[in-house]
């Protein structure tokens, strides 16, 4: 089972040096444990571009699609066996990020 | 067995094996669903049936298999679920328990309702329907909410489990203690609603919630006989149900502690009660706010007469309880214990302290009116219980408010006894709703 943890941030922006060795270090525990898939860290909101094909044109718009005080800087996709262990991982990780994050099973 | 007992065993039947049916049904095909559904349908054939066949010889057997049965059928019926039903299994572990566990799926099923990843009125509804047997119409009831709306709840909450992957499973030792909190946290919002309606529109105290979160509670106990906040809780609630019929008068208000009539009180639940507190004592193991909140109903009951109540124990028993809960709700009951022991004046110095946490809490209001209707200043005093009526919820409180304030004009002030306006105390479930028990 794979579930996404977005990490959520309201305006510290980007992760500080002390940050960033914290996160190394638990990425290494969730890959020495079998629980890494993947992730990332995410440019500012202000850096997105918004791009609606749906039309007969190609519609590009600067910024991101929802204005908010709180927006998505990173996430991480890890393989647990259940939410309980989910939930366990992303309370570590969000310690060592020092942000809340949100957890969501894929389908 | 006589025709005459059918119904009889059949209620008892539905009390006794509901959540056994269920959480059998749920380890064995994984799905909250499924389970739920076969069990109203094999409690469905019991009605049906018994009173023609006579009751069989063990209800709860019959009560499984029938529903094993109607699961399978389902199960068969929806064919396309086959492998795609093995994927959306809840999950559980079938490791062997450590020796000493308790492996009851009815444990389980509790925790799964309860998780935390739920929302609480999720909690609160999907208890008091896979575990408690109630029926959605009876649950919308309970709460003042439409049927279709608490249909939606318990599907959603359903739905989350599937998908997010709750398991089915009894936290480890590590995770138990706050887990368990949760737990007894749903089970004490269930009877606080029952102890003091929040609404004017039902009944002011609600004997069929109160029972049903004893019972629920007396289950949980059986199942982890060890565990001291569960005995806490369960001796709280069983001292506070057995003042019960002395808390409201004829005309329907509430009355207060100091003024109720302790010949009507529930003899064998406070000997009940008296009797965990006691156990809990005994454990020599560090109470938590359950197991003081039990031992501070356990003093107040211990009185015959409200003039023998040990008020000095009270006050210590909520520094102990301030010290686990430090919030405001837990000074407030001091300060109105420290009134008897020190005097009103001191006790209005501490609550007054608390204004700006409170301000938007009735009791607070109804506090310091009682206070300073002690001390004579019949004018704030009246301007107080004001406040606390723009506040209260409850009709049976609104009604004691309205007669204590009346009474400010033609009392004489001093030598009335002190008024108890309610003990022991806590539990937030609403958002503004601090609740207080005692009375």
């Amino acid at each position: 089972m794979q579930y996404l943890v977005s990490v959520i941030d309201d305006g510290a922006g980007l992760a500080t040096d002390s940050e960033a060795v914290a996160i190394d270090a638990f990425n290494d525990r969730l890959k020495a444990d079998g629980h890494w898939v993947f992730a990332g860290g995410l440019g500012l909101p202000s850096t997105a571009t918004v791009i609606d094909s749906r039309g007969a044109e190609a519609i590009i718009t600067d910024g991101p699609f929802i204005e908010s005080k709180e927006y998505l800087i990173g996430f991480w996709i890890i393989e647990a066996a259940d939410l309980d262990v989910a939930l366990k991982l992303a309370a570590d990780g969000s310690k060592q990020c020092n942000r809340k994050v949100e957890v969501r099973p894929f389908l | 067995m006589s025709a005459v007992d059918v119904p009889e065993a059949t209620t008892q039947a539905h009390r006794e094996e509901w959540a056994r049916v269920v959480a059998a049904l749920t380890r064995r095909f994984g799905d909250l669903d499924i389970a739920e559904e076969a069990a109203a349908e094999a409690f469905a054939s019991a009605v049906e049936r018994w009173p023609a066949d006579g009751v069989p010889p063990n209800p709860g057997a019959w009560l499984t298999i029938t529903a094993n049965r109607k699961a399978i059928d389902r199960i068969r019926r929806e064919n396309k679920r086959g492998d795609k039903q093995k994927e959306a299994q809840l999950v559980f572990d079938d490791q062997p328990q450590p020796p000493g566990a308790i492996d009851d799926d009815r444990l389980r099923l509790i925790f799964t309702c309860c998780h935390p990843a739920l929302a609480m009125d999720a909690r609160v509804a999907l208890t008091l329907r896979m575990v408690g047997g109630l029926t959605m119409p009876e649950i919308a009831r309970a709460f003042l909410v439409q049927e279709a709306a608490m249909g939606q709840r318990i599907t959603r909450a359903k739905a989350k489990i599937k998908a997010a992957r709750i398991p089915y499973r009894v936290p480890s030792a590590e995770d138990l203690p706050q887990r368990m909190s949760g737990v007894l946290a749903v089970l004490y919002l269930v009877f606080n609603e029952g102890y003091l309606a929040t609404g004017p529109d039902t009944g002011p105290i609600r004997p069929d919630l109160t029972a049903e979160a004893i019972r629920l509670t007396r289950l949980l106990h059986a199942l982890v006989p060890g565990d001291g906040e569960v005995a806490g809780l369960l001796a709280l609630m069983v001292l506070t149900e057995a003042r019960r019929a002395a808390r409201v008068s004829p005309s329907g208000d509430l009355v207060a502690l100091d003024e109720q009539d302790r010949g009507k009180w529930d003899a064998a639940l406070i000997a009940e009660g008296h009797r965990l507190v006691r156990e809990r004592l005994a454990a020599r193991v560090a109470p938590g706010r359950y197991q003081v909140l039990a031992a501070i109903n356990a003093v107040h009951t211990s009185a015959r007469d409200v003039r023998d109540t040990d008020w000095s124990q009270i006050v210590a028993l909520y520094d102990q309880l301030a010290r686990l809960d430090p919030s405001p709700i837990v000074a407030l009951n001091r300060a109105i214990a420290l009134a008897e022991l020190d005097g009103p004046e001191v006790a209005l110095a501490a609550v007054d302290g608390l204004e700006d946490r409170l301000a938007g809490y009735h009791a607070f209001h109804a506090t310091r009116a009682d206070l300073l209707r002690r001390l004579g200043r019949t004018p704030e005093s009246r301007a107080a219980y004001d406040s606390a009526m723009a506040l209260a919820g409850n009709t049976a409180e609104t009604a004691y408010l309205t007669r204590r304030r009346d009474q400010l004009g033609y009392l004489p002030r001093a030598p009335k006894p002190p008024m108890l306006h309610e003990t022991p105390a806590i539990a937030r479930p609403r958002a503004n709703g601090a609740r207080r028990l005692g009375a």
